[in-house]
C-alpha cells in the first residue's frame, strides 16, 4: 500500500478515508460491471485451459500422464484428453488522478476524477472475470488477477495525486500487452505522444479515453475572469471570458482531432466521454474497443 | 431652514456635497469591476489567448448612473428635505385661538385639538402667552392669557358644543382687550349669525388667520310625514362633488333593546345642498323610532331626535248605544278592530268619551244621527285637525241625513235608498274596484280582482262631486269621498265596514287604505299656544358629537320660552318632557340652512393638508437602499455571477408565498366542507393538548353512541380554534375550561356572541365537579368567570327537575360526567305558574344558550380508536352505570340542541288529549 504518508496521526486517519471509499468504489464499479457479464474467454484451440476441448489420439511424445484412461477404456487406442487455451491478457491502466480531474461544474455532475475511477475498476473487473491480469500504472505493479490486486487497484484509485496535469507513464508496461489511458488530455500532448509511441514500439496497443466535463466544452462564463488551473500553477485573466469561448473551443477541438491522430497512427482507438453521461455506456465503448482488434 | 418650492432643506449645507458627485463618477468609472476567480482546468487552453479590446473593462454607464442616484439621494436625505415645511410664523406678544367648537366641528375634533397643540408649541418656543376663546363656553370673566404649558391640561376640557358658537359674547370679549394680540381662528366652516362682527373686531386687534378642515359639513333637517313615509332633508354646507350619505334610524326593537331599524343612501348630487330621504316605515316600527343619524358622521347636526310626533296615532271608535248582542262576524266594527290592532291605539266608547280623549281619528260605522251638541263638539275636533272616518250601512241609507244640504259631517249629499247591485231582484252583477287615480291618497294600491261591491249608499251630484272623489267603482260611481274640514278631514266610506256590502273589509286593500288615511292625520306642528304656562323638563340632552346625556338634573324650560326656542346654550337640543309628552328640540331648527362661510379675501384660511409636513429623509433613504439592492444585483449580473443556484433560493421564496395562501384558503374550505357535509359536534381547543385529546376523543365516543342509539348520526368530531375558525357550522360547541387557557381577542368575542345570539349552544365543563361547585373560587370557575365575562349570557339557574333536557330522549335526573353530583347551569325560565293538569310548566321556549357545569363528561364519553374506555370510571358495575348515564346525558343533550323545546310540546299531548276527552 502507498499511504501518502506513514507518519503517525495521519496515517490512521487517511487509512480511514481510504477504507471507507473503498467499499462504496467496488460496489459501485460491480454494479456496473454487472450489467456487462461476458461469456467464455477461449482462444478457440487447445492449450492450457480449464474447460474441455477434445480428445485426440495419443502420439509418441504424449506423457502417460497425459492419457485419459476413462476415454481409452471405452476404445482401444488411447486418447489425451486436450483442454481449450485460456491465454489471460495483459492490460494496463494509466488513470489520470491529476488535480485537474478533480474539476466539476456542477453539484449534479460528478468530478472527472470520480468517473475515471468507476470506470477503471469496472473495467478492472470486467477483465478480471474474464481472466484477464489487470495492473494500474500508477502502482508499478505487474498485472495481475483475483481480489487482492482488485483491492490493490482500488486502493490506488483512490490516492489522488497533486500534479496540475497527469503525464502517462509506460515504463512497467509489459510487452504486447494492452493499454488504457484514462484522463482528460488537458496536459502537455507531447508527453501523450512520446507515451503512446513508446507503447507502440513494444507492441502494446490500447486506447485513449477522453472524460471532459460538460463545462469544459461548452465554456460559460462570463465577465471579467481570473481563470486558474486546479492546482493553481497556471493561470489566466481575460476581462471578457464570453469573448474567449469560440477560440476555446476551437482549441479543444484541435486539441481531440490531435489525440485521434496519435490514436490513428498508433492503431489505438480514441473516444471522449462527458461526465454528464452515462457511465455505463462508455464502460461498454472501452470493452468493446478492447476486445476489438483481438 | 432653506427652501426650495414645496420642499425645505434643515442641513442645506450637505447639499454641498453633490458637487463632488462628477469627480465620483470619473473614479467610479475608472475601476473596473472585480474578477471572479475560477477554478478550470481548460485553463491550459486559453494561455496566451489576448481580450479583444472592448468597453466592458469599465463599470457600464448605467450602472455609474444608479450608483450616482444612490449617492444623490443619500446627499439629498441627509440634508433633512421636508415636504411643505411649516414656515415658523413671526409675530410676538400674546396670541389668541378662537375656536368656534360648535356641533359642525364635532365631527373632525380631534384635527382641531392638534391644530390646537401645534398652536401651543409653537407660541411654546416663541414664548408667546396664549389665551384661547372656545364658542361653546365663553368665559365671563373675559380672556386670560397664560403660557401654552398651563393651557395644554385645560385642553380636554374644551368640548364641541351641540349649538352654533356666541359670536355677541366673544366679540364683547375680544372689544375687553387691552393690547393687539394675533388670532388663529378655528372654524367651522359654517355662516353663524354674527361672524361678520367678530371677525371686524379680531381685524381691528391684530393679524387673523383662519383653520378650516375643509370638509364642510352635513346635517339632518326637520322630518315631516308625508303618505310615502317619514321624509328628512340632508343638508350640506359644501355644494361640491356628489356625496353618498347614509341615514340610519334608530330605535328599539319590540323587546326593548336598541337596534338599527332601517338605513337608507342618499346621494346628494354635485352641486346641490340638499337631498332628501325617505323612510318607509310600518307603523308599527315608526313608533319606536327614536332618532335619526348619519352614519360616520358624529355631530349632533347629523342626529336629528324624534318626539311623540311619531308615536302611534289614536283612533276612536264609535259604540253605538244600546247595540243588543249580536254575531260578532257581523258586528260593523269587527273588521275595524282587527285591522286596527297593532297598529293605533284604539279607544271605544261613546262619542262624548271618545271627543275627551282627544283621539287623532274617529270613524263612525253606520252612523246616522248625532246630536247637536255632539256634531258641534266633532266638528269642533275637525277643525282642529281630526279625521272623521265614516261607514256607510243601512241606517244611513234609511235616514235622511244630508239629502237636500249638506252635512257638515259627511263629505256629499246623499241620494235616498242606495243602490243594490247582484241581488235576487236586480240585473247588474257585482261591481269591482277601479284602479284609484293619481290624485287619490290610495294610488299605486293595488286592486284586488276579489274586492266587490254588491250595495252602497249614492252620492248627488254635485258640482263638487268629482274633486270630493278618492275611489271609484267600475261604473263611475263614488266609493269613498273626501271633504277637509279645517284643518282635519271627514271620510266617508259609502260601503259597509262589515262584510254585509261588499267584500273590501276581507280584503288586504282595507287595511291599506285606513293605512293611507290614516297617516295623513298626523301632527307634528308645535304650537306655541299650546305650550304656554307649562314647563318642559329636560330629559337627555344631545352632546356636540350627537349622544344622548342624561339631564334630569338640569332645570325646566318654561313652555313660551320652548316654543320659540332654537338650540343654544340655555336649551340645548335633547329631550324635553312635557306634560302631553315628550318634545324633541333638534340642532337645526325647521326654517334654518347650512352654509359655508365666505371668508373675506384679506383673510388668511389655511386647512389641514397645507400644514402637514413631512420629512422627506426616510423616504430618499429607503430609496437609496433600494437603488444600492439593484445595484448589487446588477454588478453580480453584469460580472456574470449572477447564477441559477444563486438566484434559486430567492424564486423559491418568491414563489413559496402564494401557495402557502393558497393551501391557507383550501384549509377554510375543508373546514366548511367537513363541519356541514355531515352534521359534526365540535370542541374549543384550549391550547392544552392533554384536554383536547380528550375532548376529541369524548366527542367521537359520543358521536358513535349517537349513530348507534338516534337517527342523529354525527361525523368525526371537529376541534374549533375560536380566533380563526368559523363557528356558525356547529349546532353545539364543547368548551373545557382550563386554568392556563388564553382568553379569547375581542374579534373572537364578537364572533362567539353572534353565535349565541343565532341559536349556537356552548356547553362549559369546568371538569371540577369533584371538588368544587359552580361559582366558587376553584381555578377553572375563576377562569370561567373571566372568559364569559363579555359572552352575552343570560341569567341562568340551576336547571330545574321539569328543563326539557331531562327527557329530551332519555328520562334522567342527573347529569353525570367523570364526576357526578355536579350541578348543571341553563338559561333562567321566565316564573310561570304550572298549569293544572299539566305535568311540566311551559317553559324554555328557546334552547339555553350555554350549559355550565362541571361532570368532565368528555372524560366520560372519551373512546379511543377501537371503541373501548379511554379513562376510568368509579368501580366496577357502578361506574359503567356512570358511564352509561354520561352517554345518556350526552344523548340528551344533542337531541335538545337540535330540536329544540320540540319535547316540551310532546309531553303536553296526554294532557290535552286528557281536556278534549271531557
Amino acid at each position: 500500500m502507498t499511504g501518502p504518508a506513514s507518519s503517525s496521526p495521519g496515517l490512521r486517519a487517511s487509512a480511514e478515508t481510504l477504507a471507507a471509499a473503498l467499499p462504496p468504489l467496488q460496489a459501485r464499479a460491480e454494479q456496473l460491471a454487472r450489467t456487462l457479464l461476458m461469456g467464455g474467454h477461449g482462444r478457440r484451440q487447445a492449450g492450457m485451459g480449464d474447460e474441455f476441448w477434445q480428445y485426440r489420439p495419443a502420439q509418441a511424445g504424449d506423457s502417460g500422464r497425459a492419457i485419459d484412461w476413462r476415454r481409452s477404456g471405452r476404445s482401444d487406442g488411447h486418447y489425451v484428453r486436450e483442454k481449450e487455451w485460456q491465454a489471460a491478457q495483459s492490460v494496463h491502466l494509466w488513470v489520470d488522478l491529476s488535480a485537474s480531474m478533480a474539476f466539476s461544474s456542477g453539484d449534479s455532475v460528478p468530478p472527472k476524477r470520480d468517473r475515471v475511477a468507476i470506470l477503471a475498476m469496472a473495467l478492472s473487473l470486467l477483465l478480471m472475470k474474464g481472466g484477464e491480469r489487470v495492473a494500474l500504472a500508477s502502482l508499478g505493479t505487474p498485472p495481475r488477477i483475483g481480489a487482492l490486486q482488485l483491492r490493490r487497484i482500488a486502493e490506488g484509485l483512490s490516492q489522488p495525486a497533486s500534479d496540475d496535469y497527469g503525464a502517462p507513464d509506460t515504463g512497467m508496461f509489459l510487452p504486447n500487452a494492452r493499454a488504457v489511458f484514462l484522463s482528460d488530455f488537458l496536459g502537455p500532448i507531447e508527453a501523450v505522444e512520446q507515451a503512446v509511441g513508446q507503447a507502440t514500439d513494444r507492441g502494446i496497443s490500447g486506447v485513449l479515453y477522453q472524460v471532459l466535463d460538460p463545462a469544459e466544452e461548452a465554456f460559460p462564463y462570463r465577465g471579467r475572469t481570473v481563470f486558474t488551473s486546479m492546482g493553481g500553477g497556471l493561470r489566466h485573466e481575460t476581462l471578457r471570458a464570453s469573448d474567449l469561448r469560440d477560440r476555446y473551443l476551437d482549441r479543444l477541438a484541435e486539441r481531440k482531432e490531435r489525440l485521434a491522430q496519435i490514436a490513428h497512427h498508433a492503431g489505438w482507438r480514441f473516444a471522449t466521454h462527458h461526465t454528464d453521461g452515462s457511465a455505463q455506456s462508455a464502460l461498454l465503448w472501452l470493452f468493446e474497443a478492447l476486445e476489438g482488434p483481438r | 431652514m432653506w427652501v426650495l418650492g414645496p420642499i425645505g432643506f434643515t442641513a442645506p449645507w450637505v447639499l454641498l456635497a453633490l458637487l463632488a458627485l462628477p469627480i465620483l463618477w470619473l473614479v467610479l468609472r475608472a475601476v473596473p469591476p472585480a474578477p471572479i476567480r475560477r477554478r478550470f482546468p481548460g485553463v491550459a487552453l486559453l494561455l496566451g489567448l489576448k481580450d479583444d479590446e472592448s468597453e466592458t473593462d469599465r463599470t457600464p454607464w448605467w450602472l455609474l448612473l444608479l450608483r450616482m442616484l444612490a449617492v444623490a439621494a443619500l446627499i439629498i436625505a441627509f440634508a433633512g428635505p421636508v415636504l411643505n415645511p411649516r414656515v415658523q410664523q413671526a409675530g410676538s406678544g400674546p396670541m389668541l385661538i378662537v375656536m368656534d367648537a360648535s356641533w359642525a366641528s364635532a365631527s373632525d375634533w380631534s384635527v382641531r385639538m392638534s391644530r390646537v397643540g401645534q398652536a401651543l408649541d409653537e407660541a411654546e418656543a416663541s414664548g408667546r402667552t396664549v389665551c384661547i376663546l372656545p364658542g361653546s363656553d365663553v368665559p365671563p370673566e373675559g380672556c386670560t392669557f397664560l403660557s401654552a404649558s398651563d393651557w395644554r391640561p385645560r385642553l380636554a376640557g374644551i368640548a364641541p358644543a351641540p349649538y352654533g358658537p356666541e359670536f355677541a359674547a366673544m366679540a364683547e370679549v375680544v372689544a375687553g382687550l387691552d393690547e393687539s394680540v394675533d388670532t388663529l381662528w378655528l372654524s367651522d366652516g359654517l355662516e353663524h349669525p354674527g361672524r361678520e362682527d367678530l371677525l371686524s373686531a379680531l381685524q381691528a386687534t391684530g393679524s387673523v388667520t383662519v383653520f378650516e378642515t375643509g370638509r364642510g359639513a352635513l346635517a339632518l333637517g326637520p322630518l315631516s310625514v308625508t303618505e310615502e313615509g317619514v321624509f328628512l332633508p340632508v343638508l350640506r354646507s359644501d355644494p361640491g362633488a356628489a356625496q353618498e350619505v347614509t341615514v340610519s334610524t334608530h330605535g328599539t326593537d319590540p323587546a326593548g333593546r336598541a337596534r338599527v331599524l332601517a338605513q337608507e343612501t342618499v346621494t346628494i348630487a354635485a352641486g346641490q345642498t340638499e337631498a332628501g330621504v325617505t323612510f318607509d316605515l310600518p307603523p308599527e316600527m315608526r313608533a319606536r323610532v327614536s332618532r335619526f343619524e348619519i352614519e360616520g358622521w358624529r355631530s349632533a347636526g347629523a342626529t336629528r331626535l324624534t318626539d311623540d310626533g311619531l308615536k302611534q296615532r289614536e283612533v276612536g271608535l264609535m259604540t253605538v248605544r244600546g247595540s243588543g248582542e249580536g254575531l260578532q262576524l257581523l258586528s260593523q266594527l269587527h273588521y275595524l278592530r282587527s285591522a286596527l290592532v297593532g297598529k293605533a291605539e284604539v279607544i271605544e266608547g261613546a262619542l262624548g268619551d271618545l271627543l275627551m280623549a282627544n283621539p287623532d281619528v274617529i270613524i263612525l260605522a253606520d252612523v246616522a244621527q248625532l246630536t247637536g251638541a255632539e256634531s258641534a263638539d266633532l266638528l269642533d275636533w275637525m277643525t282642529e285637525g281630526g279625521v272623521l272616518l265614516r261607514f256607510a250601512g243601512p241606517r244611513l241609507a234609511a235616514s235622511d241625513v244630508a239629502r237636500n244640504e249638506d252635512d257638515p259631517l259627511l263629505p256629499v249629499r246623499l241620494r235616498a235608498g242606495g243602490r243594490t247591485l247582484g241581488g235576487a231582484m236586480s240585473w247588474g252583477e257585482p261591481k269591482r274596484l277601479r284602479p284609484f287615480a293619481e290624485s287619490s291618497p290610495f294610488y299605486g294600491l293595488n286592486v284586488p280582482d276579489d274586492v266587490a261591491v254588491s250595495a252602497q249608499v249614492m252620492a248627488q251630484p254635485d258640482p263638487e262631486l268629482a274633486a270630493r272623489v278618492i275611489a271609484t267603482l267600475e261604473d263611475g260611481t263614488p266609493l269613498v269621498t273626501r271633504k277637509s274640514v279645517g284643518q282635519g278631514q271627514v271620510v266617508l266610506f259609502h260601503v259597509t265596514a262589515n262584510a254585509e256590502w261588499s267584500t273590501l273589509p276581507l280584503s288586504g286593500l282595507f287595511i291599506s287604505m285606513l293605512d293611507r288615511l290614516s297617516v295623513t292625520s298626523q301632527t307634528l306642528s308645535l304650537e306655541a299656544a299650546d305650550l304656554a304656562g307649562q314647563s318642559l323638563q329636560p330629559r337627555s340632552l344631545l352632546d356636540g358629537t350627537g349622544r344622548l346625556v342624561d339631564a334630569t338634573a338640569r332645570p325646566p324650560v318654561s313652555g313660551e320660552v320652548f316654543a320659540e326656542a332654537r338650540a343654544s346654550a340655555a336649551t340645548p337640543p335633547g329631550l324635553y318632557q312635557a306634560p302631553d309628552g315628550i318634545r324633541a328640540l333638534n340642532v337645526m331648527s325647521d326654517d334654518e340652512t347650512l352654509r359655508a362661510m365666505d371668508w373675506p379675501a384679506d383673510v388668511v384660511v389655511t386647512g389641514v393638508t397645507q400644514a402637514e409636513e413631512r420629512p422627506l429623509a426616510p423616504i430618499l433613504l429607503s430609496a437609496a437602499l433600494i437603488v444600492l439592492l439593484a445595484d448589487l444585483i446588477a454588478s453580480l449580473w453584469v460580472s456574470g455571477r449572477l447564477m441559477g443556484a444563486r438566484v434559486a433560493p430567492v424564486l423559491v421564496l418568491a414563489l413559496m408565498l402564494p401557495t402557502e395562501m393558497r393551501a391557507q384558503e383550501t384549509d377554510a374550505e375543508a373546514l366548511a366542507l367537513a363541519a356541514t357535509h355531515e352534521i359534526a359536534l365540535a370542541y374549543v381547543k384550549t391550547g392544552n393538548a392533554e384536554v383536547d385529546r380528550v375532548s376529541e376523543a369524548g366527542l367521537r365516543g359520543l358521536s358513535r353512541i349517537l349513530t348507534a342509539r338516534t337517527s342523529v348520526e354525527p361525523s368525526a368530531p371537529i376541534g374549533v380554534d375560536v380566533e380563526s375558525d368559523p363557528l356558525g357550522f356547529f349546532p353545539i360547541l364543547y368548551w373545557p375550561v382550563t386554568a392556563d387557557q388564553a382568553i379569547p381577542s375581542a374579534s373572537a368575542y364578537t364572533k362567539l356572541n353572534a353565535y349565541l345570539r343565532t341559536g349556537g349552544m356552548i356547553v362549559f365543563d369546568t371538569r371540577d365537579a369533584d371538588v368544587a361547585a359552580y361559582g366558587s373560587a376553584s381555578s377553572a370557575g375563576v377562569k370561567l368567570e373571566a372568559l364569559a365575562r363579555v359572552l352575552d349570557i343570560p341569567a341562568l339557574e340551576p336547571i330545574p327537575e321539569d328543563h326539557v333536557l331531562t327527557r329530551s330522549f332519555y328520562l334522567l335526573r342527573e347529569f353525570p360526567g367523570r364526576h357526578s353530583g355536579g350541578t348543571l347551569w341553563v338559561e333562567a325560565a321566565p316564573p310561570e305558574d304550572q298549569v293544572e293538569g299539566m305535568p311540566f310548566r311551559n317553559l324554555n321556549d328557546n334552547v339555553t344558550p350555554v350549559i355550565i357545569g362541571g361532570g368532565d363528561w368528555a372524560s366520560a364519553w372519551a373512546v379511543n380508536e377501537r371503541g373501548a374506555p379511554l379513562l376510568p370510571i368509579g368501580r366496577g358495575f357502578s361506574g359503567d352505570q356512570q358511564r352509561e348515564m354520561a352517554f345518556r346525558f350526552g344523548i340528551n343533550l344533542v337531541i335538545y340542541v337540535l330540536t329544540g323545546n320540540y319535547k316540551s310540546d310532546q309531553v303536553h299531548v296526554p294532557a290535552l288529549l286528557d281536556r278534549l276527552g271531557q
